[in-house]
């Protein structure tokens, strides 16, 4: 099989997409000319023209709301916000808008809307451009949450997310564009609501997504140097949200690490572990322990960065706190 | 009223030193003691400078991510500047904001922002502050072209000139919001002219050339400071760097470059001032002033301590309560 990186992996999916459905476009900033910030849109406009791949004005409540307008009228837009940081700006489109019109409306309107944006700090981009917020939309009602952690599942889940009929926010991260894995040459869908166990174990579960999953996978080694076998699940989409497979993962281990990169207070690990004792209280042998960033804006300085941002090391000691 | 020579001279040393700071930095970024997103000056160096030489010390002025001239221009260190940009404690925001979050409110510089177009509101609300408490100042925003197409320098423009505030919003057209031309960008590129929109005045100026846009604000200023209520100043000017560290700057053509280059907006002065008679040597003096003053807040900065980590958890909130 091919190695892509993980940019590229989300290239071929648009790039398959657009060909395959006329009404499928691209906006944003930067997406055209430039082939897009982090070079994942790189020759769609050459090969699609700039009616379809439509670069944006800097005006990102817009770049949604138009994205919602077109949606709800016949077309497939893709809205891409440069970074999830500049979601913020858009959240009136996207929480008041496109999270509510199918319901508001009685399900008379459809909004088959991708809405895709990188998020995530760890290269001292301070506090307004670190932000790892999918539990603000997890927590929002009507909108699907996806967020893949390697080449192979961005594709998969990407071209499945542009035959959707919902609207769903796609979460990418910055650190993980030049990852590499592999991806086959013929076409595939991924499900959504499917989680994956990475590496499978005995000992305890940790729950990953995004850039922690690789955190947690390296956890997970280092783990295994100590003679604690860890199974590593992600859940690739946090709504909908494959509990059978979490659930199904910590009764076997009877102990389960949450571990994200957003912040800790009522973040997705405090759902999960809410979910966790529900179910599975008297099978528990240790608290769920939940491996988060400090609860404060991401600061510049290196060195603070680095204790705010939570990593391997903090799973392990996560690991070790309940299983010694 | 014509510049008066010290006053030039002052403006002159302002844009080497703006220009010789940046310089460090990019150097600084190259060794691996800057991360981030850091966004260079050089080119505009006539605008900040030129702006912020027409309005007093304690006028309000209110960046952007682009904020290392504007932070010079208001006599913040080049120590404190460097230290931040370096993460060390000693930096003017304690490390903390780093490279795009200059600030420094006892300067009357209210911060840079990374959010294009979020500065925008703050202004008007430091201005509605200013007119609420009966105060004799102005603010001055800067933002980019960019950030004339955001939903909210509208909303801005309009509250600004509806209550008649006094702030003078000064965009500083580079030309491009990162790789995108404003003229791919904005549906009317005129950007001086978007003000008219809201009844309000709006001014082109040459933004290479300093003394330009000294003349221009002082002006715009007595307007403002009157009571006359908002302008928007168009500055014209280009970034020779790319749009970040990171940026290559590949979308735009060698010759458009060059052309800019040739207006450079530091020879264009020293020019000026040799021809009105100034001896040559009083400019290398300066230049030698501030590589100094960049080589000492370089070494300032290396030498300073990182901040240390109870740091993490401080300045949150300004209260704190038993939990
Ligand atoms: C709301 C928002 N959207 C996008 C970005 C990413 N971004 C940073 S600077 C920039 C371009 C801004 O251009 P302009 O306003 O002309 O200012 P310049 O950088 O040229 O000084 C963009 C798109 C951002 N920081 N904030
Ligand atoms: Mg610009």
């Amino acid at each position: 099989m091919p190695e892509l990186r993980y940019f590229e992996a989300v290239n071929q999916a648009l790039q398959e997409e657009l060909a395959r459905d006329e009404r499928v476009f691209i906006l944003g900033e930067d997406v055209g000319l430039a082939g897009g910030t982090f070079r994942v849109t790189d020759g769609l406009m050459a090969e699609f023209g700039s009616r379809r791949v439509r670069d944006t004005p800097i005006a990102e409540a817009a770049i949604v709301g138009i994205a919602i307008g077109a949606a709800m009228s016949g077309m497939r837009p893709i809205a891409e916000l440069m970074t999830m940081n500049f979601g913020i700006v858009a959240m009136d489109q996207i929480v008041n808008h496109a999270s509510k019109m199918h319901y508001m409306f009685g399900g008379q309107v459809t909004l088959p809307l991708v809405i895709r944006a990188p998020g995530g700090g760890w290269t001292q981009k301070a506090a307004q451009h670190s932000h790892c917020i999918e539990s603000w939309f997890v927590n929002t009602p009507g909108i699907r949450v996806v967020i893949p952690s390697t080449p192979y599942d961005v594709k998969g889940l990407l071209k499945t997310c542009i035959r959707s009929e919902d609207p769903i926010l796609f979460i990418e991260h910055e650190m993980l564009y030049s990852t590499r894995g592999e991806v086959p040459e013929e076409e595939y869908l991924l499900p959504l609501g499917v989680a994956e166990v990475k590496r499978p174990g005995r000992d305890v579960t940790i729950v990953a997504w995004s850039k922690m999953l690789h955190e947690a996978l390296k956890a997970a080694e280092l783990l295994a140097n100590e003679g604690i076998e860890a199974e590593v699940v992600d859940p690739r989409t946090l709504d909908p949200l494959d509990m059978d497979t979490i659930l199904g993962s910590v009764l076997r281990t009877r102990r389960a690490v949450i571990a994200e990169e957003g912040w800790r207070n009522v973040g997705m690990g405090a759902e999960l572990a809410a979910r966790l004792q529900e179910h599975l209280f008297y099978d528990l042998e240790a608290p769920v322990q939940r491996v988060a960033a400090a609860d404060v804006p991401t600061p510049y300085a290196r060195n603070l960065e680095r204790l705010a941002l939570p990593n391997a090391q903090r799973i392990v000691e996560a690991v070790l706190k309940i299983t010694l | 009223m014509p510049v008066p020579l010290a006053d030039q001279l002052q403006l002159y040393r302002n844009m080497a030193l703006i220009r010789r700071f940046e310089e460090g930095v990019a150097e600084a970024y190259a060794e691996g003691f800057i991360g981030g997103f850091t966004h260079l000056y050089i080119g505009q160096e006539a605008v900040a400078t030129g702006a912020i030489s027409a309005i007093n010390h304690d006028d309000y002025v209110i960046g952007t991510y682009r904020d290392h001239a504007h932070a010079l221009v208001r006599e913040i260190s080049p120590r404190a500047l460097m230290a931040e940009l370096y993460g060390r404690v000693t930096g003017v925001c304690k490390g903390k904001g780093g490279s795009m979050h200059f600030c420094d409110p006892e300067r009357y510089f209210m911060g840079g922002y990374a959010i294009v177009g979020g500065n925008l509101p703050l202004a008007v609300g430091l201005a509605l502050s200013i007119q609420m408490r009966n105060e004799d100042r102005v603010v001055m925003a800067f933002l980019g072209d960019g950030a004339s197409n955001q939903g909210v320098f509208h909303e801005s423009l309009n509250m600004a000139k509806l209550w008649e505030l006094p702030v003078i919003f000064v965009v500083e057209n580079n030309f491009y919001g990162i790789a995108t031309d404003v003229r791919i960008s904005s549906a009317f590129n005129e950007i001086h002219r978007k003000a008219q929109g809201y009844g309000m005045p709006g001014h082109v100026v040459n933004g290479m050339d300093v003394i330009a846009v000294r003349e221009e604000c002082e002006e715009v200023v007595k307007y403002v400071r009157h009571g006359s209520g908002p302008v928007l100043i168009e500055a014209r000017c280009y970034r020779y760097q790319g749009h970040s560290m990171t940026d290559p700057g590949r979308y735009r053509s060698q010759a458009e470059a060059d052309l800019w280059r040739k207006r450079d907006p530091i020879p264009r002065l020293a020019k000026q001032l040799v021809q009105q008679g100034l001896d040559a040597s009083r400019l290398d003096a300066i230049q030698r002033e501030v590589n100094e003053a960049v080589q000492d807040a370089m070494r300032f900065a290396e030498s300073s301590p990182e901040p240390p980590d109870e740091a993490l958890y401080e300045d949150v909130y300004v209260e704190s309560y038993g939990a």
